[in-house]
Order: C-alpha cells, then sequence, then structure tokens
C-alpha cells in the first residue's frame, strides 16, 4: 500500500480500521463490515482527491509511488531494449532511453527515472539530469528519426541537475541544443507528463506534436518553494506560490500549453500503477496514429506552429505611438 | 528541497545601484575609483581604470553598436496581459508598471534594424531593468518575430542577453518562450543566417538554456555571470562554497561554451567581422553536393 500524504489522513483512519477488522477471526458481520469500509474508503478518497488544493497535486505528482517512466515501459511495451550513454563524456542514469515495440509500432522511449529506494534514487539522482542525460535523449531521438520510428518522452523530474559539474559540461547548452533539434524532428514525437514538469529540466526533452498530461502531475516555471522563496521571501508560502503558478492539468489546457490530459484511477497512478497504465494506453495509441498520418513535412510544420502560438493567450497590443522610428 | 529554504531578495523592479546611476561621480565596485559619470558613458559604460563592465541599459547597447547610434525599432507595442492574474507580496501588473516607468518599455526587450560597420543587422537588446530582464511572453514574442525579421530579410539576427531567466509571473508561459524562440531559431539555422549570441552580465536560466547558448557565435562580455541554476541554488544543492570565478565569462571560454570574451570597447568591431565571415558567400549560394546516384554517362 502506498504511503498516505497527510491530507489523507481519513484514509489512513479507516484503513486502520479495515486492518484491525482483518486480523480478528472472519465472520459474516465482519466480512460485511469490511466491505462497508472499503467502499467508505472510495468515497473518501474520491471525496479528497475531487477537492486538492494545488499543494496537494504538487504532492501527488512528486509521490514517491509514482510510476516512473520505467514502471510504464514494463506496462506498455514489449521487448524493451535500454541503450546508454552520450557518446561524448557518459552515461546519465536520470534518463532512461531505449527501443520497443507498442502494440505493432516500434517506438524510441525517453524518460526521466526518478528510482526508488535509497540507493536507486541516488543512482538516479533523484532524476534530477545532467548534461549528458540530454545529450542521450538527443542521441536516442536522432537514432529514431534516421530509422524513421516515433518518439515517445515520459517526463518527470524536480529540475535539470544544478551542480558544479552540470554547469562545467554545459547543461543549459544541452537543454537548448535538445529544444532546437527536437522541433526538427522529422518523426512523430509525443509527450507525456507523468509526475512533475519541472522547468527547463522537463522541456529539454518535451517538444513534441503532442504533448499530454497525467491528471495528477504538474508542468511548471520553478518549484513552488523557489517560487515562494524568491518572491514571497519565505520558502514557507509554496502552497500559495503553487496556486499562483497555474500548474495543474486544466490550467495548462487552459494555457494551450498541453492538448489532453489523461486520466488516473480515483486516488491517484501511485495507488494502482497498472489501471494507470491502462488508461494511459489508449490516449498514446490515439495521439500516434494522429500524428504518424500527418506527411514529415506537414507534422513538423505542425509542430512549429503548436509551439509558435504559445504565450500569445497572453500579449496585447498597446495602442501605436508616435515611437516606430527612434534614433536617439 | 532544502535548497529552497534559504530566503532570496526578491527581483527588485526599479533599476538597480549599478544601473545608471544618477549623479556625477561614480565608484568602480571593483576597483573603487571615483569615475565621472560623462567619462564613463564615453567609455561605453567600460572603467578606465580596471575595465571593469557597468551594466548597460537596452538603448544604451544599440546606440554603442549600431553606425550612427541609429535604428529603426519594432514590437514597441506589445505587452503582457498578466494571463495569470498573477499576485505575490505585490501584483504583477504593479511591478510591469514599474518597470515601465523606469525604463520608458512595455517589457525587457528592443527589438530593431541597423547596420554595424555597413552591415544590416537585427538586433534585439534585453533590458535589465525591466524586472530584472526576465523572458516572459512578450520577450518571447518580440525575439522569435526578430528571428523571423532576420529570416525574411536574409539579414543576420544579434541577441545581447542581460537576462535573469525565465519570468515566474508568467509561470509555464515563460518556460514555452524557450522552446517557441528555439524553434524559430532552427529554421534561422537551416537558412544558413547567422546568429549571434552576445552574453552579458547577467545571463542565466531559461534565457542561457535557450537562445543564449544557440548562436553560431557566443561572444561574451569579461567578468559576466552566465549559468544555467544560480549560483545560491547550486551552493544549497551541494552545500560548498563556489569556487571563485565560477560562472563567469572566462570559466565558460575554458570549459568550451564560448568562443570568446571581447571587452566591450571592441565588441562591435568583432561582430562586423564575425558577420562578414559568415555572410561572404551568401550572393552565390553554396551549391548541394551532387546526389551519389548521377545519372550514367553518355
Amino acid at each position: 500500500m502506498p504511503d498516505l500524504l497527510e491530507f489523507e489522513e481519513p484514509i489512513g483512519v479507516l484503513q486502520r480500521e479495515i486492518e484491525a477488522l482483518r486480523m480478528l477471526p472472519r465472520t459474516k458481520e465482519r466480512q460485511a463490515e469490511i466491505e462497508r469500509l472499503d467502499k467508505r474508503v472510495d468515497e473518501v478518497r474520491r471525496e479528497i482527491y475531487g477537492n486538492l488544493t494545488p499543494w496537494q497535486h504538487v504532492l501527488i505528482a512528486r509521490h514517491a509511488d509514482r510510476p516512473h517512466a520505467l514502471d510504464y515501459v514494463g506496462r506498455l511495451f514489449e521487448d524493451f531494449e535500454e541503450i546508454h550513454g552520450d557518446r561524448r563524456f557518459g552515461d546519465d542514469p536520470a534518463i532512461v532511453t531505449g527501443f520497443a515495440r507498442f502494440g505493432a509500432t516500434p517506438v524510441m522511449v525517453v524518460g526521466h527515472q526518478k528510482g526508488r529506494g535509497t540507493k536507486e534514487k541516488i543512482r538516479r539522482n533523484f532524476g534530477y539530469a545532467r548534461p549528458e542525460g540530454y545529450r542521450k535523449a538527443l542521441r536516442a531521438m536522432k537514432l529514431a528519426e534516421k530509422f524513421d520510428r516515433a518518439v515517445v518522452v515520459f517526463v518527470d523530474t524536480p529540475a535539470a541537475y544544478p551542480g558544479i559539474d552540470s554547469e562545467e559540461r554545459g547543461v543549459a547548452e544541452a537543454i537548448a541544443v535538445n529544444l532546437r533539434e527536437m522541433a526538427m524532428l522529422a518523426v512523430p514525437v509525443i509527450v507525456i507528463v507523468t509526475g512533475e514538469g519541472g522547468s527547463g529540466g522537463a522541456l529539454g526533452i518535451a517538444i513534441g506534436d503532442r504533448v499530454l498530461i497525467q491528471q495528477y502531475a504538474i508542468y511548471s516555471v520553478i518549484p513552488p518553494e523557489g517560487c515562494a522563496a524568491i518572491l514571497w521571501r519565505d520558502a514557507a508560502r509554496k502552497a500559495e506560490a503553487a496556486d499562483a503558478l497555474k500548474i495543474r492539468p486544466d490550467d495548462l489546457v487552459a494555457l494551450h500549453v498541453v492538448d489532453d490530459v489523461i486520466p488516473e484511477p480515483p486516488g491517484g497512478a501511485h495507488t494502482d500503477a497498472a489501471a494507470a497504465a491502462a488508461l494511459l494506453a489508449p490516449a498514446l495509441r490515439k495521439a500516434l496514429d494522429e500524428v504518424a498520418a500527418l506527411a514529415p513535412a506537414a507534422r513538423r510544420d505542425l509542430r512549429y506552429q503548436k509551439f509558435r502560438q504559445m504565450g500569445n493567450i497572453g500579449i496585447q497590443e498597446a495602442p501605436a505611438t508616435s515611437r516606430e522610428q527612434s534614433a536617439p | 528541497m532544502s535548497w529552497f529554504k534559504k530566503a532570496r531578495r526578491p527581483i527588485a523592479t526599479p533599476a538597480e545601484p549599478s544601473r545608471v546611476p544618477e549623479g556625477l561621480w561614480i565608484k568602480c565596485p571593483s576597483c573603487n575609483q571615483i569615475l565621472y559619470e560623462k567619462d564613463l558613458e564615453k567609455n561605453l559604460r567600460v572603467c578606465g581604470s580596471c575595465s571593469h563592465h557597468f551594466r548597460m541599459s537596452a538603448a544604451e547597447r544599440l546606440a554603442a553598436l549600431l553606425d550612427e547610434g541609429a535604428w529603426t525599432e519594432y514590437d514597441r507595442n506589445l505587452e503582457s496581459t498578466d494571463p495569470l492574474r498573477f499576485g505575490d507580496k505585490k501584483p504583477y501588473r504593479d511591478r510591469l508598471a514599474a518597470g515601465a516607468a523606469a525604463t520608458g518599455l512595455r517589457d525587457a526587450a528592443i527589438s530593431a534594424t541597423g547596420r554595424i560597420d555597413g552591415l544590416e543587422v537585427a538586433v534585439v537588446s534585453m533590458e535589465y531593468g525591466f524586472i530584472g530582464g526576465s523572458m516572459g511572453v512578450v520577450v518571447g514574442e518580440i525575439i522569435t518575430r526578430a528571428v523571423e525579421r532576420a529570416l525574411e530579410r536574409r539579414i543576420p539576427l544579434i541577441v545581447v542577453c542581460c537576462s535573469g531567466g525565465a519570468r515566474m509571473m508568467e509561470g509555464v508561459l515563460s518556460l514555452m518562450q524557450m522552446a517557441k524562440i528555439s524553434a524559430a531559431l532552427a529554421r534561422l539555422d537551416r537558412a544558413r543566417l547567422p546568429y549571434i549570441a552576445v552574453l552579458t552580465d547577467p545571463t542565466t536560466g531559461g534565457v542561457t538554456a535557450s537562445y543564449a547558448m544557440l548562436g553560431d557565435l557566443h561572444i561574451a562580455e569579461p567578468g559576466a555571470l552566465i549559468g544555467f541554476a544560480g549560483p545560491r541554488v547550486i551552493e544549497q544543492t551541494i552545500r560548498q562554497r563556489l569556487p571563485a570565478g565560477f560562472q563567469r565569462s572566462e570559466f565558460l571560454l575554458e570549459h568550451g561554451m564560448l568562443d570568446m570574451v571581447v571587452d566591450r570597447r571592441k565588441l562591435r568591431d568583432t561582430l562586423a567581422r564575425s558577420i562578414r565571415f559568415m555572410t561572404a558567400s551568401q550572393a552565390e549560394p553554396v551549391a548541394e553536393p551532387a546526389p551519389l546516384q548521377a545519372e550514367p554517362a553518355g
């Protein structure tokens, strides 16, 4: 059973009650009571998840038990073969790449991998990718392009790694080049934000023909804590920042930043990875089929237009001034 | 997430002390020399004693780079609608108004065309005095349009970066400007038109991770802070003091991220030479190599 978040405590109370009843000898009445309580757990969960605050939503997006890229790979794809290394410096375990089959469709998979358990988390640097990760990702995508294979990207990272080595080897350059080159890829690219869409670290592998997001994932220019620390001068105001930043899927659809929201099981993907994968599969299939049906040149044009319009919603023309020509 | 705990000073909207101070005399923060404002101005805001580069406004920059200090300006009327209705301690609209009052601009960049040593160029100059030069939807649109203008007229593009990164108050829309500008730069790249990124103090965050690092040439001013993550964030992550000179121009040059570090007083000449090198053959485009499977002879 996944760890409960603080605001999920009403579920915990019920679950402990169920647990206690299960320890006792089975009787018809107890069985009925357990079933009643199970139903109640579902109701309470739906109620809590139906009224999440933005900050609670952030906590779910970051939940340690949330399925990661490889969890989905195992459930959605067959014959996955991981490929390693950027052929420049090293292999970054914070981003995984490899080829697989999605039904009959061969795909290149690229995704952040946060790791589970202390040892694995450290090995994967908690999903904070270094320049090598972004360069490996681009190498994998170019390989896919060369052999006319679609790319499927899973995004889930707090940020690109803010460390000395990361800066020395040009993490900014690595991300920038990905942004430019992914815009020009001749093959279909489907991006799915499955957890934390953390700023440039997320965007660096997130240029696609379709950008989908799971129901309890987020996508943000800065973590709420960081925003609160800078603008409120108090990291504790993170809940307000989470609200102000508009980082939830419905906000992102309204801002024309993502195309579609993929539903999750009632208590979030972390309560049932198999169910989450089952909900993800048809959305991915639909997106892939639509995008694969386009001619490469048209697809690239549409991808360009998709990103070209981003932000239009926030721009207006002020009345013209007489200063069109200026020579101070 | 402990690296966020340390409180940081909020972005100061009004002009900072280092920017165009009023008064006749200015003390150089690097060598403590007292400088006469008029002399400093004449010297392109470079300290005559130690060559410390003071920050320039966007307009001062254009005046320094372009022939006769003259240019045609574009997209001056674009302004933010505050799409997120963002408010922290101070409503975003007030920050916008303060930025406008301090700089006379509607956002943090000026888009221009003009000539450098007779060569026609499109130039975008970023304005640090407008919310720390941060990149939101308007800066994103201004730069993207400048890229498109360069493409249409087949002229080189120069962007003078001076920015703390993406603008938080426009949320994920600011982040997406990185993608938008980079996609436009991909087209410029494929059209084989020159793009030069000039990196000045500071160039950080989302600006560095997009157009500042996509130039055919990266030219930085001496001593500029250039990086992705801010030094404080890195210090809090690794829990160590950063080495002296970390993320300064000279450090990036050493690590292969810059083509050159150029004194501001020589920047114009360097740009002119660079553009000449990259455009000399434009009159006669290089022919595509002949296909391998050539038609049979005879």
